[in-house]
């Protein structure tokens, strides 16, 4: 055993995504559900759930399909929804960026919200420990949370028209977002970023493909970061 | 139901894909162990609280949102803020969101 006195960072991974599963499982259900009523056939689904893995980038596609929206429009819109991964790639690098390509390149293909936050959560707490064993607590948060996004998909699909599809398990998504915050804002700078992200997001509304929401979340950092700074020059100077 | 052909679905399907995996990939890919400026690193470390709470809002108080500003969601998402502040769990804030909502929302009907 690599670890005598802790868990295998793979199972403490594991064990701290059990709460989204809560979520994913009903959340992917739905997808297979409203994806089956469109009319898509299982191979469709499931390729979406496989290929993609980004639940709500997967719903905007299946809305704007049944809207009849041109495919470029679909892909772009789609695609826009998923881009606040790049920012979450960019702040997993520092953290990961000393693995080996093709385990980054594995990485890469979980990299979404839950396995994100909790990583973070794990990373700040923990800074010092290796790659290897942030890698494996970041895929043992994002693996079997991915399967089980598959398994529910697929679930959906089939038993299909027999699950109702509007009790509002997608607000189970908001829920998730802001249960995964809330423990997050632990200073003034944390609780600053996140007033300029809602306060901008909301503003910035008119702005095409989810820019707005880009434009907010650079903001909010450049905030988090300049309001930690001014609280740690206030420290030093007390 | 869904106009588009088979092919244009799987068109949409791989495009998502591959794109979707070029962002996930685009900085872990490339930076890789190359040291970043200390001032980045600080603003990455905001990433979650930057962009959780944009993407959240929106979904309960935008003008495109599907509910807006629906009281039983307001404050199934107030308990989950407030709980997940007190505790700092993850899962109680959903279990106790979750069931705010879907307990008061069976009482109300």
């Amino acid at each position: 055993m690599q670890h005598p006195r802790h868990r295998r960072p793979f199972v403490k991974g594991a064990l701290g995504s059990l709460p989204f599963f809560i979520v994913v499982i009903p959340f992917g259900v739905l997808f297979g559900v409203i994806a089956t009523e469109a009319g898509m056939n299982l191979a469709q689904i499931m390729g979406f759930s496989v290929l993609v893995i980004a639940g709500a980038s997967q719903l905007t596609a299946l809305q704007l399909l049944t809207d009849h929206a041109p495919t470029l429009i679909v892909i772009v819109t789609a695609l826009a929804v998923n881009l606040r991964m790049a920012m979450y790639s960019a702040s997993l690098a520092p953290h990961l960026g000393a693995a080996p390509l093709w385990k980054r390149a594995f990485a890469a293909y979980v990299l979404f919200d839950q396995p994100y936050a909790l990583s973070t959560i794990e990373f700040e707490k923990h800074p010092d420990r290796s790659t290897a064993d942030k890698l494996s607590y970041f895929l043992g948060a994002g693996v079997p949370l991915g399967i089980t996004w598959y398994i529910a998909t697929f679930f959906g699909a089939v038993l299909g028209e027999k699950i109702p599809s509007d009790i509002g398990v997608d607000f189970a998504v908001p829920i998730t977002f802001l249960a995964v915050v809330a423990p997050m804002l632990k200073s003034l700078a944390h609780v600053a970023a996140a007033m300029t992200s809602v306060t901008l997001v909301l503003t910035l509304s008119f702005m095409p493909y989810g820019t707005g929401l880009l434009a907010a979340a650079v903001v909010a950092l450049a905030v988090g970061a300049l309001v930690e700074t001014w609280t740690e020059t206030q420290g030093k100077a007390r | 139901m869904i106009e588009a052909s088979n092919t244009q679905i799987w068109i949409i399907i791989i495009a998502m894909g591959i794109g979707t995996y070029v962002i996930r990939f685009s900085f872990l890919g490339l930076i890789g162990n190359r040291d970043l400026p200390g001032w980045l690193l600080k603003m990455l470390r905001f990433t979650p609280v930057a962009v959780l709470p944009g993407v959240v809002a929106p979904m309960l108080i935008g003008s495109t949102a599907a509910h807006s500003s629906d009281p039983l969601r307001l404050s199934a998402a107030m308990v989950t803020l407030v709980v997940g502040l007190l505790t700092r769990n993850v899962l109680y804030a959903i279990v106790a969101g979750l069931s705010v909502f879907f307990g008061l929302g069976a009482l109300i009907g």
